[in-house]
């Protein structure tokens, strides 16, 4: 089997809101696959319908081969799940906790490996209401894998995480992937889906707006190039002048093919013995792409 | 690992996270010897009349009450708070994403619950013998004591888990249990005898509830005749315990409550 996760024409209401609009994914074995989108969108909705937390009101999934809707055992042995907001026993150590959750699983991982895993090997005997908010996220990612998941769902595993512990966290998020496991992930983080993720799928309003590796998400790949400099004395050549707007003390330029382009403006400027000011060539992010999908919505709640 | 050595295991890690809440266990053991104590001194002297024309001393029938007290606040009150608690901590929806059968942590959790009540009965008992001259139920007696507390048990458990489904939040839970249970210990006789001149609607909304049959039933199996024991509380407490089964496999919660 190379298909993991199979999802069609998915749909979720409350009520008269519609929470997922009708999605379709496919994931395959052993690739990290981010549901990239802003607050609301409908990302923990769909995770949850896929560990087998909600019902959907229409369309098929398949997780592993299951419907996780049947809630079988047999599925729940073989994936992990780190959800947004979960917790531990708080009178339990971590190793104690770890070991716990390992013992569910058939063929769990080894306890103290996991532990080290995450990087809590000295918090081991520290019992989980003495952990920090990061070290108790981490536990969470702990349990998950005490298991040895076949597929890993990680509901915004690194949301306020500070950027050392989130470096930590991708890190082993690409150590699981290099043992072949299948990683699904949200995130509102355009920098963690374009670091983790092999493909993207952007969700806003409950649809799929757009799917595909990082580099070319939305045609970011295809997408004009910016190039912008501060307005020179004197007037531009009438090649470049024709192509170019003035905003403020800013000429910009969008073009499909920048070489020639620059070379053009840069050849003028060396002949006129000037400067080109502040000169910026720029590709559009895949947070420029996300913000233009997700539109006004993005980074609200 | 089978179903049975995952549930001894769930029994086992509850009891170690137990006793490392020092407050909740002590007040667990606490309250019901506190309780003894402080009603025996203010009105523990003379006879109290359980049956028409049967007296026993005062300070016996708090030995049997708080007995019947102590299981209820240790399997009761005890699941109805900690399971809500874990509930809105998302221990509940985490596990419930193990391939662990909610059924099993759930038992495992009453089982627990239920040894708590035995050592806790246990307890009470000997130290109303001890200090009160309490005679401790033999043959029997002992049975029918034993039967009245383990069904009594199972029921209130059964009764706690559904509570859980009318308490919002874990911040909630224990304002909103104790205005479940403390007036209905009152009203069944658990803190002050009711006696002969208790009013009619007393006696009516406690013959309704559960509490104030436990609290015959023990009394009953405790001292024995001529203290009167009916198999018929036994069997509503029973039925009050299926009741809230019932209610529990059906609004129960395994999310925080938005």
């Amino acid at each position: 089997m190379t298909v993991a996760i199979e999802v069609k024409g998915l749909h979720k209401s409350y009520g008269s809101v519609e929470a997922v609009a009708g999605i379709d994914l496919t994931v395959d074995v052993g690739e990290v696959f981010a549901l990239l989108g802003p607050n609301g969108a409908g990302k923990t909705t769909t995770v949850e319908i896929l560990e087998g937390y909600r019902e959907r009101s229409a369309g098929e999934v398949s997780v592993l081969g299951f419907d996780p809707a049947r809630r079988s055992r047999e599925m729940r042995k073989r994936i992990g799940i780190v959800l947004q907001t979960t917790g531990v026993d708080p009178y339990l150590t971590v190793r104690e906790t770890v070991a716990l959750y390992a013992g569910y699983y058939p063929a769990p991982r080894n306890v103290d490996e996991v532990v080290e895993l995450v990087g809590l090997r000295e918090k081991s005997s520290a019992r989980a209401i003495k952990l920090s908010g990061g070290q108790q996220r981490r536990l969470d990612v702990a349990v998950a894998l005490a298991g040895d998941p076949e597929l890993l769902f990680l509901d915004e595993p690194t949301t306020g995480f500070d950027p050392g512990a989130r470096r930590n966290a991708w890190e082993i998020v690409r150590n699981l992937t290099s043992l072949g496991k299948t990683v699904f992930l949200t995130t509102h983080y355009m920098d963690e889906a374009q670091h983790l993720a092999n493909r993207v799928a952007v969700i806003a309003k409950g649809e799929i707006v757009a799917e595909g590796p990082p580099s070319t998400l939305g045609g970011r790949h295809l997408a004009e190039t910016l190039i912008r400099f501060r307005r020179p004395s004197g007037d531009l050549p009438p090649a470049i002048a024709s192509l170019a707007s003035v905003l403020g003390e800013d000429v910009e330029l969008r073009v499909a093919h920048p070489t020639r382009t620059l070379h053009e403006l840069t050849s003028w400027a060396i002949q006129r013995g000037s400067e080109l000011e502040g000169l910026q060539v720029l590709r559009p992010t895949l947070e420029d792409v996300y913000l233009q999908l997700t539109g006004s919505e993005a980074g609200t709640e | 690992m089978s179903d049975a050595g995952l549930l001894a295991r769930q029994v086992h890690t509850t009891n170690r996270a137990f006793w490392r809440n020092p407050a909740s266990a002590f007040f667990t053991f606490a309250f019901p010897l506190m309780f003894l104590v402080i009603f025996t001194s203010l009105l523990g002297s003379g006879t109290t009349e359980v049956a028409p024309g049967v007296e026993i001393n005062t300070a016996n029938y708090f030995v049997a009450a708080m007995a019947a007290f102590a299981v209820i606040s240790a399997t009761y009150t005890n699941l109805a708070i900690s399971v809500t608690f874990i509930r809105d901590a998302g221990i509940l929806k985490r596990t419930r994403g193990a391939p662990l059968p909610g059924g099993i942590y759930l038992s495992g959790r009453v089982i627990h619950a239920m040894l708590i009540t035995l050592l806790l009965v246990m307890i009470t008992t000997a130290f109303g013998v001890a200090f009160y001259e309490a005679d401790v139920p033999t043959g029997a007696l002992l049975g029918q004591f034993l039967v009245t507390v383990i069904v009594g048990a199972m029921a209130f458990s059964a009764l706690g888990l559904a509570t859980t489904a009318l308490v919002p939040n874990a911040e909630a839970a224990p304002a909103v249990v104790n205005a479940i249970i403390l007036p209905l210990l009152f009203l069944s006789g658990i803190f002050i005898p009711l006696g002969p001149d208790a009013p009619d609607w007393m006696k009516v909304v406690g013959d309704i509830f559960p509490v104030k049959h436990f609290a015959e039933a023990t009394l009953g199996s405790f001292y024995g005749p001529p203290l009167p024991f009916e198999w018929s509380d036994i069997l509503i407490i029973a039925a009050w315990g299926v009741a809230g089964l019932v209610a529990a496999i059906f609004f129960f919660s395994w999310e925080p409550r938005k």
